[in-house]
């Protein structure tokens, strides 16, 4: 069994227990535990099931790449899945529960699936539920699904509690990695002078060189590192965080950090995850190296764990995995768990050490220890079914045969070590391989490069392939010293600490043990323990073409569980390699993705969540809005008035109202969110010009004109009123939606293409509140703030000009959307709401309605004016609507010209703007088709045309709408159907002229 | 090729699986076919398929510079829809869908199509109409939408949020018989049928050249050496641009990388796709429990198929706004893959200036759902010289002005 010894636990505060409970059950463990190590400690090895075949699973490592023992976390809100319990701290109160079994862990009815294992090989499903149809999507499917997924899935209603944050960082050096490789790397570059930021996964510093142990400078490595991290602490110019992964490297030295604050203590203040966003000169990737499992028949069996980190549970946490462990290795590491065990008084049956000749000199030493040690051996077979009961052993070539049997609780295996090049691979960072280690390495020719060419990643310590204690630092020192002199840091000489640590021997790839394991050893030999991908489910892939690893992942899912293929990727291509009878190098890795570890949504979402989501953009009548009942309609990130309900009234009923106010006597709207430019400079005329389908460069100081954009391809796309303030300087008014857009649009055209003119652009939306002043009392209530001449004679149609009103600064443009008298007040941002307010009191006398969008839809649409958005949609020229007027004869280009004369464009042959108006006076459906007789070649209905707007007019007491229809201005009268959404339900409308209110313009031109 | 079923795995497996035959050949190039297809994704074999199937021109090889299925056809988000606007569009899109419905039958190889349904949020009242329209559209071209209430889309979704504090959902346009499929196992089932055909399928084989007699082709080198055909199909999405300009002639396309990710995965939550073009981004549930989640491309031009964060940002966030359980989930993966984008956002299936030559690529964000319908027009262009589906996507369009565009419809996403 697995239990706590009475001394022991580097990491583990005795002093502190902490309860929490696991399926309900209550546990206790240590300040300093992980979740694994206190679940091991009260002697529960099984801690979760497999994906396909539900097998009782135990944790197999003590780390990131733990891909067995992961746990639903907490409850309710706060419930967490698939959270790796190798990983988890423990707190007091914890309350976690294993995955993917039903009724419970110990008894599982999926368990079923591992007896079907014969019929359920790599790719079943391709193979199989194809016949008869139906049954797929209404049997195969749902049970299929109904299997699938590991963690239990939040409530549908759970609403995350915690916050999240983003830190912005920037560094000379970044170094990912706070093992001493990654420790001594920030040490040389601090010393050099450079700015450095220190990265460690863990809540502890120095990785995994206490529990392996050795001497540098003489110091015990706890006490080495201690001495480190208090002259990092010192260095002014280097920060260092420990709960902190390097999750993943971009292009030009941007980097993804991912904190974990509060997992390890929930309850306390402030956000649960930080999402460190770096922008670092150069990066240190020190992320050490991962143990492999061996693949034999009954590797998954709970026990069974590498060796690392049965040795880490025993230092770190001071917790025996098992009385009795075998030690199954290829390498000499694996001699350090023998005698770590041995030496905490634990049986260690036997070392079965893959080499003929054995290792150095740690197997002498375990030897001495009186240890008994195989050579030339291995593991055929692990008996025991929820816990390992004993080993087979056999010799590592044959077949298996059997050599003897030990019994044991604990199996210690270590198949070597590869580098975590991870990081390193994410920005393009290629591989060697390196056949001495049996490993993929970072190739440092062939390095990610920046914006210059340059590389950008240095690789350091084990991460680099220097396994051992003193190459592990002399190499961390190298990654050090180069990014910090690639930083402009000038390092010192080096001052690489002395080590002390046994010389290790080769070691061995062994890839299946034994070598020539029979079919029945290789289908229970497990590669990827998550998603149940054993030997024999690669070489069917192999066998059935599937010869690419990519194919292969794919094909039987090694790799791509939570792990990622941590510990199945290197094992999972060489036995794809040995299937093809192909090199390891040739078939190469599947690619390194972001991140590192999963990080969790909330982190990536930030503070962005609820109503700081997206920018709130609020004009300055915004408040009085909101307290007069306004129905808001999202425009952009703008809330725009829909319409002001009052008390009873519905929204439609609202509409009405504010329409017959404004076209009776006034309405207000607050036009403040329509997009306004400031166009500025010698060139500023010619630039408008091409910018306009429109001579804008002749429009008189003082004047506005109507304008039009089209992109370049012709289409319109925006649509306003210009403003001439001076001869070097135009306004240019946009829609809402556009202002950024058309901005943006402005500057492409400038930086890429203008580059050479002298013009210069700014958005001055917010900086103009703006007030909508209409209807036939419009110049009256205006008139009685007083301060400005605007008598029909002074300031007739499309005009502008500043004064003051009501004593306010203002500029006043006489323009109309909605066929009334019409001015446009705008005012500095900070006046607007005095204005609003001197606005609405003065016209108390008559009726002053504020009106909102849609009343300003019904308005234009009673005119015929065009609306970006309901008329255009991409795909309407201005000749489509009837716009050519506003098309300049006299100039040579702008934008979309040439695009409009292309064979297509330039033919009178289009659907273009009419008016439409029912037979019986009811509204059209928004957007319905008008069909016409026949069929496309593919079989779908001819149409004729398309209703754009659709409203009821409250001032003709009807329905009006606006479409686009086939030769429509030369059907004036004619009768033509619209269909329904349901395609059949007609309705009969006559194409009518689009001006349906006042075509004369009486009632504008006063 | 011997058929696959439930049977034969029975059968198999009593003889422990080690009488599989290949998938598909391993083919050595012959020094001449009738057609050569260059990219061996979903849409260059369904083209070869399809050449098969209903021209019976199966002296095809299909040269794939990498592993086949390995482009976008490996990297997308499996959704597959027909309810786009133009009728153009409606109708390839809705050919494919329904070649989709009986993919699995057709090629003895489950694609596990999963008519799940797909719902497209409308979260302001220019989407509602836009919505509304396309709905109208639809029931014109024969494809079955209908625009759906607040209250419907909280019974087809039950995670989501109606009424975020930014952008509360006001319906949606929901496609019933929309869904999804397994991405890799569409170009793996096409792959063996198309052997099985005696198609040859050579992978690692990389064009280097288009050999050309004056303004007709006359096939291709490769680093295989030079094989010769009289047509010539290009359809290498990501890498169109390229093998245009070795053929001699130039593509209004620019290439972006578009980002995708997956979440770890958790048991059934989410039994659609939801888009969501407002707020950018799509998700959906994969049968293997990982939530799939979409988002927008790459803000610049680039031919590195790599992930970038700050379109994931976007995206993560819209989807915690969206569905705000999924923000103690865990990101597992992220990655990118390169899109061809034309002026007017759809696709180009098209002959060329180059007599025998013959290009489809431009699907932009929405290839995966189009790869049936997109073989079958195709391999009928190619065949025949014209084909309904393919005519309205011809280059010429450009020239024209004829455009076919669906932004006002399909927002940021496919």
């Amino acid at each position: 069994m697995s239990t706590r010894l009475s001394h022991g636990g580097r990491l583990t505060d005795r002093s502190t227990p902490v309860q929490f409970t696991f399926n309900g059950r209550s546990f206790s463990g240590y300040a300093g535990d992980t979740l694994a190590s206190a679940l091991l400690a009260g002697d529960q090895m099984m801690m979760g099931r497999s994906f396909k075949y539900h097998r009782p699973r135990g944790v197999v490592s003590s780390g990131a790449e733990e891909p067995n023992a992961l746990v639903n976390l907490g409850q309710g809100d706060t419930h967490e899945p698939n959270a790796r319990a190798t990983t988890t701290e423990i707190f007091q109160g914890l309350k976690a529960s294993s995955q993917n079994h039903w009724p419970s862990l110990e008894y599982d009815v999926g368990a079923v699936n591992a007896h079907l294992s014969r019929f359920l090989p790599a790719g079943f499903y391709y193979k199989m539920f194809i016949h008869p149809r139906p049954l797929w999507k209404h049997v195969y499917e749902p049970f299929i699904r109904q299997s699938a997924g590991l963690g239990k899935a939040p409530h549908p209603e759970a609403r995350d509690p915690d916050t999240y944050e983003h830190f912005y960082a920037y560094t000379d050096v970044l170094v990912v990695g706070g093992g001493v490789a990654g420790l001594q790397a920030a040490l040389e570059a601090g010393r050099a002078g450079a700015e450095v930021l220190l990265l460690e996964q863990t809540a502890h510093w120095g990785g995994r060189t206490p529990v392996d142990g050795g001497e540098i400078d003489g110091l015990d490595p706890d006490a080495w590192i201690e001495k480190a991290v208090g002259e990092l602490e010192a260095m002014p110019n280097v920060r260092i965080r420990t709960r902190t992964m390097g999750a993943g490297i971009y292009d030009h030295g941007y980097v993804l950090g991912y904190e974990r604050l509060t997992d390890h203590a929930p309850g306390q203040p402030g956000p649960r995850h930080r999402l460190w966003r770096i922008r670092a000169k150069q990066v240190v990737t020190a992320t050490g190296a991962i143990e492999r499992p061996l693949a034999f028949a009954g590797n998954d069996i709970p026990g069974v764990m590498l060796a690392s980190a049965v040795r880490d549970y025993l230092v770190n946490y001071g917790v025996a995995v098992g009385d009795r462990t075998v030690v199954v290795t290829t390498n000499d590491d694996g001699y350090r768990t023998a005698i770590a065990l041995k030496r905490a008084g634990l049986d260690v049956p036997a070392v079965l050490d893959a080499r003929e000749y054995g290792g150095g000199a740690l197997m002498d030493q375990a030897k001495e220890m009186g240890i008994r040690v195989e050579t030339g051996r291995g593991i055929s077979k692990v008996k025991g079914g929820k816990r390992v009961t004993g080993v087979a052993t056999c010799g590592i070539a044959g077949s298996g045969a059997l050599i003897d049997e030990i019994a044991c609780d604990c199996v210690a295996m270590s198949g070597g070590w590869s580098p975590v090049v991870n990081l390193w691979s994410h920005c393009g960072g290629k591989l060697f391989w390196d056949e001495a280690q049996a490993c993929f390495r970072p190739d440092t020719d062939r390095a990610p490069t920046g914006a210059d060419g340059k590389p950008f990643v240095t690789p350091a310590g084990a991460a680099n392939g220097y396994l051992y204690l003193s190459e592990t630092l002399s190499d961390g020192a190298v990654g050090g010293r180069t990014a910090a002199t690639a930083t402009g840091h000038a390092a010192g000489d080096a001052a690489v600490p002395e080590t002390s640590a046994p010389v290790e021997a080769a070691p061995r790839p062994v890839w299946m043990m034994p070598e020539g394991a029979p079919y029945e050893y290789r289908a229970k030999a497990w590669l990827d323990y998550q998603n149940d991908v054993k030997v024999t489910d690669v070489q069917l892939a192999a066998r059935e073409g599937f010869e690419s690893v990519e194919h292969t992942k794919r094909y039987t899912t090694l790799g791509m569980a939570t792990d990622q293929g941590k510990l199945s990727n290197l094992n999972g291509l060489a036995t794809l390699a040995n299937a093809l009878g192909e090199e390891i190098p040739q078939v190469g890795t599947t690619t390194f993705r972001p991140p590192y570890t999963p990080i969790s949504m909330g982190s990536i979402a930030g503070e962005a969540r609820g109503s700081v989501f997206q920018p709130l953009r609020r004009t300055p009548m915004h408040d009085w809005h909101e307290a007069h009942g306004v129905q808001w309609e999202p425009v952009g990130h703008w809330r725009r008035p829909y319409c002001f309900p009052k008390a009873g009234e519905s929204s439609e009923q609202a509409v009405h109202r504010e329409i017959t106010a404004t076209r009776d006597s006034l309405g207000l709207l607050d036009a403040s969110t329509l997009g306004k430019i400031l166009v500025k400079g010698p060139d500023a005329g010619r630039f408008m010009d091409m910018l306009y389908t429109n001579l804008m460069s002749k429009l008189a100081v003082g004047r506005c004109r109507y304008g039009l954009m089209c992109s370049e391809n012709g289409f319109l796309s925006d649509d306003g009123v210009v403003a001439r303030l001076d001869e070097d300087t135009f306004l240019v008014h946009t829609t809402t939606g556009g202002a950024d857009r058309i901005h943006a649009h402005m500057e492409e055209w400038l930086q890429t293409e203008w580059w050479d003119w002298q013009v210069y652009t700014a958005n001055v939306t917010e900086q103009y509140a703006q007030v909508g002043v209409v209807g036939p009392n419009a110049r009256k209530v205006l008139e009685k703030l007083g301060g400005m001449d605007l008598s029909a004679e002074a300031m007739p149609f499309m005009t502008w000009a500043d004064g003051t009103l009501g004593g306010l600064q203002a500029r006043v443009f006489r323009i109309s959307f909605s066929g009334e008298l019409s001015f446009e007040v705008a005012v500095p941002a900070g006046q607007g709401r005095a204005l609003w307010d001197t606005l609405m009191e003065a016209g108390a006398e008559f009726n002053a309605t504020p009106y909102g969008t849609e009343a300003l839809h019904v308005m234009r649409a009673e005119k015929g004016f065009i609306m970006i958005g309901d008329e255009t949609d991409g795909t309407v020229i201005p000749q489509d609507l009837g716009l050519d007027w506003a098309i300049s004869k006299k100039k040579d280009d702008y934008i979309g010209k040439r695009a409009q004369e292309r064979s297509f464009m330039d033919n009178a042959d289009r659907w273009k703007l009419v008016g439409l108006e029912t037979l019986d006076g009811s509204v059209l459906p928004d957007g319905a088709y008008a069909p016409t007789d026949g069929k496309t070649r593919n079989g779908q209905r001819n149409t004729q045309g398309r209703v754009t707007s659709s409203y009821f007019s409250p001032t003709l007491g009807k329905g009006i709408a606006m479409g686009l229809v086939h030769n429509g201005p030369d059907r004036m009268g004619e009768v033509i159907s619209f269909a329904a959404a349901d395609g059949t339900t007609m309705t009969e409308a006559r194409i009518v002229n689009a001006v349906f209110f006042d075509p004369e313009g009486k009632k504008q031109n006063v | 090729m011997k058929r696959y079923s439930v049977f034969a795995v029975a059968r198999q497996a009593l003889s422990n699986h080690q009488g599989w035959e290949r998938a598909w050949r391993n083919a050595t190039p012959k020094k001449r076919y009738d057609v050569v297809i260059v990219g061996a994704g979903g849409h260059g074999l369904a083209t070869a398929y399809y050449l098969g199937k209903n021209f019976g021109i199966t002296n095809v090889a299909v040269i794939e510079k990498g592993w086949l299925g390995g482009g976008n056809t490996g990297r997308n988000t499996t959704i597959i829809r027909s309810n786009y606007l133009q009728d153009p569009s409606a109708a390839i899109y809705e050919k494919s869908r329904s070649l989709y419905e009986t993919m699995s039958q057709d090629l003895n190889y489950n694609v596990m199509y999963s008519p799940r349904g797909v719902l497209m949020l409308a979260q302001t009242e220019h989407e509602v109409r836009g919505y509304r329209r396309t709905a109208n559209a639809n029931a014109l071209q024969g494809v079955d939408t209908e625009f759906v209430s607040p209250k419907r889309v909280k019974e087809i979704v039950p995670i989501i949020n109606l009424d975020g504090p930014r952008y509360p959902v006001l319906g949606g346009l929901w496609q019933a018989r929309a869904g999804t499929a397994r991405h890799d196992a569409v170009a793996w089932g096409y792959a063996r049928a198309c052997s099985d055909m005696g198609i040859d399928i050579i992978q690692k084989c990389e064009v280097t050249g288009v050999r050309r007699d004056g303004d007709r082709v006359t096939g291709v080198d490769t680093t295989k050496g030079q094989i010769d055909c009289d047509k010539l199909g290009i359809l290498v999405a990501g890498h169109s641009g390229h093998l245009a300009g070795m053929a001699g002639f130039r593509l209004p396309i620019e290439s972006v990388a578009l980002q995708a990710l997956v979440s770890e995965p958790i048991k059934p939550i989410m039994d659609c796709v939801v888009m969501a073009n407002t707020v950018h981004g799509y998700m959906s549930q994969s049968d293997k429990g990982e939530m799939v989640i979409g988002g927008g491309a790459d803000g610049y031009n680039n031919y590195t198929q790599r992930g970038s964060f700050h379109h994931i940002e976007e995206t993560v966030r819209a989807l915690v706004e969206t569905f705000p359980m999924v923000s103690r989930l865990k990101m597992l993966r992220q990655w990118g893959g390169i899109v061809d984008m034309t002026g007017d956002r759809s696709p180009i299936l098209s002959k060329t200036p180059v007599e025998g030559v013959f290009i489809n690529c431009g699907w932009g964000t929405g290839g995966f759902k189009a790869i049936p319908g997109s073989g079958w027009g195709f391999a009928e262009l190619m065949a025949r010289g014209t084909s309904p589906l393919c005519d309205e996507f011809s280059l010429g369009r450009f020239r024209e002005g004829r455009f076919i565009d669906e932004s006002v419809a399909a927002g940021v996403a496919h």
